[in-house]
């Protein structure tokens, strides 16, 4: 399989000094599902932010086998899609049309190439008459689904999606996960949500205390229950 | 949670809603400009100001209580400031008061820049609100932003649409934490806790601004802002912002036919 992500010897610190990321080496191979499973506070959010160079530090990230600097930055970003977990952080504009177009846009696409990506990237997501309604009005699972479009309509290779499911009720989680299988690209999703783990992802690696403590197939990850209970991802003494 | 839409009856349909945009932002700049200088004395000029912008705002199909509703809002701070002048602009006496120490006496020119402060305020937030009721925020944006205001402010006025009901359903949810714990006791003991929470609204807002920049780069945002144009002027544009313009001119020569 092709390496489309690899990430060597990655170490990061917050502002205030404390230790985010220690010695992180991960490879993601083209066309793979990966979850990317920890505690609150373990460094899932900062890794990913490495991913497309928002964030950097003194280790490498290498996207099909270009590593990342400040002179790539923007074929970077057009092919690793970054998806926060807060909605209402990722549209930021007056109407749908325009926050889904921001991408497609600022690649410096023609304007009727711009509409087109819009109206697909909508119709991925299952959202094709939103186009001229305003984020603040739009229910939290729909503007999951936009933020998710916005993405989309950059055409990108790798997604990477941080808490996709978090405060969605069990009907909207679980369309969102029938959305997310659909969609073809490779995909690294950060989430303490198993049941999307499960459905999803072949693969699974738990963060914690921002290092790499396990990385494996899903099945064998999430019936280790022992391992999962050392990392507050399975409540203590169950069976 | 719900919140009233700023530019509520902008989604509907008339004469006036059909407009471009640019067209309406000029005409109300324009009409705003000539109110205020229109001098004084010459309330027949006024209340053909009056008569213009009573007939567009038929034409638009928006309620009238609610345009007054909304017009009448914004008159007690123009009152708080004009307020003093009857009291103090020299002239004639009207009537003069005993209050305590003082004698306050009133002036009939005081009172006439009185009223004309609060008639052409008036006026001039009338015409604002029949261009927000009839042009979606969306729209006008678009539109300021083709008459080549700059693209920053532009970009502020959007910001500020698109997080202000963020921003309120973050008040709203931080009153009912407090509230809930019973809020009360001392007034200097309140006075701190709403200190505090100021404070940290805004530390969330500036952090949820560090999120927002984020997600623009995430999508190849790198300092230049680009748009598509959708807008166009039609026909009636032209029609409407020229018999404007000519009935504001009309309407100033007024009193040169006396």
């Amino acid at each position: 399989m092709e390496e489309i992500i690899k990430i060597e010897n990655l170490s990061f610190n917050y502002p205030d000094g404390r230790q985010a990321l220690t010695g992180i080496n991960l490879t993601i191979y083209q066309g793979e599902t990966v979850a990317l499973i920890g505690p609150n506070g373990a460094g899932k959010s900062t890794l990913l932010l490495h991913l497309n160079g928002i964030l950097h530090s003194n280790g490498v990230v290498k996207v099909s086998g270009r590593s990342v600097n400040n002179k790539n930055l923007r074929w970077v970003r057009s092919k690793v899609g970054l998806i926060f977990q807060n909605p209402d952080d990722q549209l930021f504009s007056p109407t749908v049309f325009e926050d889904v177009a921001f991408g497609p846009i600022n690649m410096g696409y023609p304007e009727a190439k711009v509409r087109q990506c819009v109206a697909r990237a909508l119709d991925w997501a299952g959202m094709t008459d939103y186009e001229q309604r305003s984020p603040h009005h739009l229910s939290f699972g729909e503007k999951k689904r936009i933020a998710i479009a916005t993405v989309l309509s950059m055409m990108p290779e790798i997604l990477v999606i941080d808490e996709p499911t978090s405060n969605l009720d069990p009907r909207s989680k679980w369309s969102l996960i029938s959305l997310l299988k659909r969609l073809p690209m490779t995909k690294i999703i950060a989430s303490h949500d198993l049941d999307l783990v499960q459905a999803l992802c072949q693969r699974a690696i738990i963060l914690d205390h921002g290092e790499v403590v396990a990385d494996g197939a899903t099945s064998h990850i999430l019936a280790d229950i022992p391992l999962l209970r050392a990392h507050g991802l399975a409540p203590d003494g169950a069976t | 949670m719900k919140h009233s839409f700023i530019d509520r009856y902008s989604d509907q349909d008339s004469l006036i809603h059909r407009l471009d945009p640019r067209t309406k932002f000029i005409t109300t700049l324009a009409f705003i400009l000539m109110v205020t200088i229109t001098p004084v004395i010459e309330w027949q000029v006024f209340a053909l100001y009056l008569f213009l912008i009573a007939t567009l705002i038929l034409l638009s199909k928006v309620p009238i209580l609610y345009i007054l509703q909304r017009s009448l809002v914004i008159l007690p701070f123009v009152a708080l400031i004009a307020i003093s002048i009857p009291f103090f602009k020299e002239g004639e006496v009207a009537g003069s008061y005993n209050i305590w120490l003082w004698e306050v006496s009133v002036t009939y020119s005081g009172l006439q820049a009185f009223t004309n402060i609060l008639a052409k305020a008036w006026l001039s937030i009338l015409s604002l609100t029949l261009l927000v009721s009839t042009t979606k925020m969306t729209n006008l944006l678009n539109g300021l932003e083709r008459l080549h205001m700059p693209r920053v402010m532009v970009m502020i006025l959007s910001f500020m649409y698109r997080y202000i009901f963020v921003l309120i359903d973050e008040v709203m949810r931080m009153k009912q934490a407090r509230d809930s714990r019973n809020f009360g006791g001392k007034r200097l003991w309140q006075i701190r806790t709403i200190g505090n929470m100021i404070g940290t609204l805004f530390i969330r807002s500036y952090e949820r601004g560090e999120r927002v920049y984020a997600a623009m780069l995430s999508r190849g945002f790198n300092g230049q802002t680009r748009t598509l144009d959708r807008l166009n002027f039609r026909p009636a544009d032209i029609y409407f912002g020229i018999s404007f313009g000519l009935f504001l001119i009309l309407a100033s020569m007024i009193n040169l036919l006396y």
